[in-house]
């Protein structure tokens, strides 16, 4: 840990050329992830810019049906939300299936998003890793790695995203709304996070002093007809040994859309487009679900202790599209 | 046969008398004690598992304003050698593991102490180290003998002969992984050396067992030494003996001119030196006749220990006095590795102990097609088995009885993999549970009047979050013949008379006999009306019944299981113990430590364990994020009941220790009901959703 400073500039334009102008510099959230790791020695800004009073803390209501939610909303405010919950109940449940009460109540949106890895060689300086210090090795590879991923991975790096949240985002379109040095962007949630490649100290698509303002949910009809599901060595307060978000909409027993991510398989939230397009306009019905499902892990390569992972997600998805498609028994 | 206190206070359901001070904040913990101008200590710990620190460059750290000192192997005030390897720090550059403690920063504020040890920089003499447990290593050995002081083997009868004619049998090799205790407080102490000599405060599970150490280490006079822990958040074991933090503090007290170093261990630092339950390797063989009759028990335990210092838990005792049979063998055999040293947590020896021999005996039951409670009671023995000693009272076969009939064991499906119920598949197990009656010399009580019918009552016992201090207050209370409301307890400082450590659930024993023995002298002496100031102090007697009896607590634990149809997730809704543990003291305060001991059970059988990486030779999920403790949601229903009963033997009181008794058998009852479940037989403790997952197997 090192000493470092600290600011709460007045606007997001002082936010971001601060940090874009301080290579040290790192955007405040909740601070419950970027906090552990200054005092592990993981991170070592040498000035912190708090932006959670900054970026809103508002849900607002798009003219799609959709909703904007701002990088500062706290997890546990977005769970609670009754649009969110009405609209969106595959996110509400992926927020309170994450960390405990009182992370929620300090975590933020921005922040969720951008936490890192909780792979155990990340977070401690003594071990080499790949992705705190390019060059080092993964110690993982060979090493400790059940909570590891199984697809998507590469030699330099074989971690999993931990957030639940993202997954969820992942799921359902949403879209990242970023203010950097040169202005405004989009992102789809999908492609903000990277897989690992050569590159495994990069997280995501974002340049340094990019700050995450807001993310859009684009309205989904068959929205409310959504579900996360999460497995988990402990009954709470543990991070998805894999993890499920979808959202089905059947019509005369055929599948007219569907939307899925897996957690805890990649580095990444994994979008699964190959089930989906498996699954348009095919019956909604176990089997179906089932070949889908292994359609979408087919090139998974587990480590030497993960492969449980693999018929965990499979099975998994089969249950929750089971289900989601009984719920939309009537249309 | 000793005259029972009869009980007045005892076996009321009392509030702690700590209870307010604990939730209002008021309570100090060590690190809590205000003293003036501390100064803070950060360890530096070695990053090799064996070889030698070549140098340590220190002046980065130095030169950083705030930074007072830095402590390393080359410049630290020399301790007496000879004493303990686990606690001579600093003396040698050698390293022993990983993780060792290597140094220390001293400075003004923890954060510059912390800063100033990141920029040490170590330089080694690496050598390759050796991390690694199996049973197939050659160079096991068998310890002279057992924590605390057991036969290393026993040998009865011809166990092999007996188990190759057996008609029924189960061989198989039970494992339960490395653990770390982590209480909820972790080890912290304030050392201060000034002229009146050294004071600490500290967290500790024995005010006087640490003094004696501390003055053997530092080759001081007990009247130079002072340690005060008033009060205590948990050791389970871990604070039942000194560990090098301690001497780190105090080593960095000699340096500080007087001013009082703070060293606040971090939860990270508590998998690298303060002790923990090393794995075992149980090979466990039961033989029996066609009705159920064991002919020959055996557990042959491989478990490790410290290439610097010998610590052999004692996990085959339990298979010695369990069951009867003709035919017994217990073995123990360690590997000296590159590791830290390992030492007590919660029932050392029995807790691992019946994990391996408990899932066995289901086996067995399933093997001769009985009910396993039914197995269990017809191979009660008459006598202990292990010594031919009359057990001074056992009723293992009551608690399994009254166990089955309030968790309704009689609905139970006979065969496994029976019910599915939304997804879960559902099952039942049960386990026995049993713990000593340890007791041990070395306690004495004062009892003084201070007017008005009030009395204080004196020792320098530790209440680590267990009661104690509430049961004292009741037991002197009856030994006094006077309402719990006029006695005051003080505990928690060497400057009131000598008290054995908490541990082996002996507490209550050996100081409640200390404070019923003084109590009575003092009416002796003094009467029923004593004046104020009168006062008077004796030891703990002799508990005669110890020689001829063979003392232990049972019980039987029973768990329902739910093993996810799709994940393999298991969740345990449903736990139920039954307990025979003498004279309870105070009803709300044993059933903390029962379903306590409980929880722990059940997250050692789901959740905990220490991954050691062998490459580099520590425990890589070394923060309580990723070795997982059971969670309130893990922790759905837990009962724990009593049986009333009457034991004139062990104690004035009566009462068996019931500390940890709750842990023992909890695993196998999960182990068996998640068999009972799924039919899948998990021998390896934690058990994880991998195990019932059929393409991962
Ligand atoms: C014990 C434990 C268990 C947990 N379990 C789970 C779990 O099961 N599931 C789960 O999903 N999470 C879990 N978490 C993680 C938790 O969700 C994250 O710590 C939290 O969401 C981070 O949010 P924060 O606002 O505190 O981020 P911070 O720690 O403040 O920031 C995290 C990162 O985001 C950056 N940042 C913050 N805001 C912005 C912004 N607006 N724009 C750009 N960059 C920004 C920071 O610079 C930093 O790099 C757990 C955490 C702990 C400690
Ligand atoms: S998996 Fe990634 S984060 Fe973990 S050690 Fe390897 S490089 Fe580092």
């Amino acid at each position: 840990m090192i000493p470092f400073d600290y600011r709460r500039p007045d606007d997001i334009g002082t936010a971001v050329a601060t940090v874009t102008g301080n290579p040290r510099a790192a955007f405040l959230g909740g601070g419950t992830n970027l906090v552990d790791h200054m005092k592990l020695g993981v991170a070592e800004p040498e000035l912190l810019v708090d932006v959670t009073g900054l970026t809103s803390r508002d849900i607002e209501r798009l003219p799609d049906g959709g909703l904007r939610v701002g990088a500062g909303v706290r997890n546990s405010d977005l769970a609670a939300d009754p649009l969110v919950r009405e609209r969106f109940p595959v996110l509400a449940q992926a927020l309170l299936s994450g960390a405990s009460g009182q992370l929620r109540n300090l975590a933020t949106t921005g922040g969720n998003l951008l936490q890192r890895t909780r792979c155990v060689y990340f977070q401690d300086v003594t071990t080499p890793c790949n992705k705190r210090e390019p060059g080092q090795g993964c110690s993982a590879l060979e090493g400790y790695h059940r909570h590891h991923a199984v697809l998507g991975a590469s030699r330099q790096c074989v971690a999993v995203h931990p957030s639940d949240l993202a997954v969820a985002l992942a799921a359902l379109d949403a879209v990242v709304r970023v203010q950097g040095p040169g202005g405004e962007r989009t992102i789809p949630a999908e492609t903000l996070h990277r897989l690992p490649g050569e590159h495994p100290e990069r997280d995501t698509v974002l340049e340094h002093g990019e700050l995450i303002t807001a993310v859009d949910l684009p309205g989904l009809p068959f929205g409310p007809r959504s579900r996360y599901r999460k497995a988990r060595d402990r009954a709470s307060f543990a991070f998805a040994l894999v993890s499920v978000a979808a959202a089905l909409d059947v019509a005369g027993g055929l599948v007219r859309d569907v939307r899925i991510a897996f957690g805890g398989l990649a580095h990444k939230p994994w979008r699964a487009r190959l089930a989906e397009d498996a699954l348009r306009g095919r019956p909604a019905a176990p089997d179906e679900f089932r070949a889908a499902a292994e359609a979408e892990l087919a090139d998974a390569q587990p480590l030497r202790d993960n492969g449980f992972k693999v018929p965990m997600a499979r099975n998994m998805l089969v249950s929750v599209l089971t289900e989601l498609s009984a719920e939309d028994g009537a249309a | 046969m000793t005259n029972l206190l009869s009980p007045s206070a005892m076996g009321t359901d009392r509030v702690r008398v700590d209870g307010a001070a604990k939730v209002t904040g008021r309570a100090r913990y060590a690190c809590e004690h205000p003293v003036p101008h501390p100064v803070y200590l950060h360890p530096l710990q070695a990053t090799i598992a064996r070889g030698t620190v070549r140098e340590l460059h220190t002046d980065d750290a130095t030169a950083l304003p705030g930074v007072l000192t830095v402590l390393t192997p080359f410049n630290a005030p020399p301790l007496e050698t000879g004493t303990d390897a686990e606690l001579e720090i600093l003396q040698s550059p050698e390293v022993a593991f990983r993780g060792q403690l290597i140094g220390a920063v001293l400075a003004e504020t923890p954060e510059i102490a912390r800063q100033a040890a990141g920029l040490v920089r170590a330089r080694y003499d690496r050598e390759p180290h050796d991390v690694t447990l199996s049973a197939d290593r050659d160079d096991l050995y068998a310890p002279e003998v057992v924590n605390p002081s057991l036969p290393t083997d026993t040998h009865d009868g011809d166990p092999d002969a007996a188990f190759a004619a057996a008609q029924r049998a189960v061989e198989a090799t039970y494992t339960t992984p490395m653990l770390h205790n982590n209480p909820m407080e972790p080890h912290a102490t304030i050392a201060i050396w000034d002229s009146d000599g050294l004071t600490l405060y500290d967290s500790t599970q024995g005010v006087h067992a640490m003094r004696e150490v501390v003055t053997s280490v530092f080759g001081l006079e007990p009247d130079q030494v002072r340690v005060l822990a008033p009060y205590v958040g948990g050791g389970f074991g871990s604070k039942g003996t000194p560990h090098a933090n301690l001497v780190l503090a105090v080593l960095a007290a000699k340096r500080t001119a007087g001013r009082p170093v703070k060293f606040a261990v971090t939860r990270q630092q508590m998998f690298s030196f303060v002790g923990y339950r090393t794995p075992t390797i149980q090979r466990v063989r039961l033989g029996a006749d066609a009705d159920g009759r064991l002919v020959s028990i055996s557990n042959d335990v491989v478990e490790q220990t410290a290439r610097i210092k010998e610590f052999a838990e004692q996990t085959g005792v339990p298979a010695r006095s369990m069951y009867a049979a003709p035919n017994r063998r217990t073995t123990h055999r360690l590997a000296a590795l590159d590791v830290p040293v390992p030492s007590w947590m919660r029932a050392p020896g029995e807790c691992p102990g019946m994990f391996a021999p408990e899932v066995a005996m289901d086996e067995l039951a399933e093997a001769c097609g009985l009910d396993p409670i039914e197995l269990r009671v017809r191979n009660e023995p008459e006598t202990d088995p292990d010594s031919g000693l009359p057990f001074s009272s056992r009723n293992l076969v009551a608690c399994l009885r009254e166990g089955a009939r309030r968790f309704g064991w009689d609905r139970r499906p006979r065969l496994p993999r029976s019910t599915l119920d939304g997804g879960w598949w559902v099952g039942t197990g049960v386990a026995s549970s049993s713990y000593p009656v340890h007791s041990a010399p070395g306690s004495s009580a004062t009892v003084r009047a201070t007017g008005g019918g009030r009395y204080e009552v004196l020792i320098g016992a530790v209440d680590i979050g267990t009661g104690a201090w509430t049961v004292l207050t009741q037991i002197a209370a009856d030994a006094l013949a006077v309402p719990a409301e006029r006695v005051d307890v003080r505990i928690g400082d060497t400057d009131l008379p000598e008290a054995t450590v908490a541990g082996g659930s002996s507490g209550t024993t050996n100081w409640g006999s200390a404070i019923v023995e003084a109590a009575r002298e003092f009416r002796q002496k003094f009467g029923a009306d004593p004046h104020p100031g009168d006062e008077l102090t004796a030891g703990m007697p002799e508990l005669p019944g110890h020689e001829r009896f063979a003392m232990r607590a049972f019980g039987a634990q029973f768990a329902e299981v739910r093993v996810n149809a799709d994940t393999g997730e298991v969740r345990v809704p449903r736990l139920l113990g039954v307990f025979a543990a003498g004279r309870i003291l105070n009803p709300r305060t044993a059933r903390s430590q029962f379903i306590g001991g409980m929880t722990m059970g059940l997250s050692m059988a789901l959740h905990e364990e220490s991954v050691v990486d062998e490459r580099f030779g520590f425990v890589v999920n070394h923060d309580l994020a990723e070795y997982h403790i059971a969670s309130c949601a893990d922790v759905a229903s837990v009962q724990a009941h009593w049986l009333d009963e009457h034991d004139p033997h062990v104690n004035p009181m009566g009462s068996k220790g019931i500390g940890e008794i709750g842990i023992v058998g909890t695993a196998a009852a999960v182990a068996n009901a998640a068999y009972h479940a799924t039919g899948v037989r998990v021998r390896d403790l934690p058990i994880k959703a991998d195990e019932f997952l059929e393409e991962a197997r």
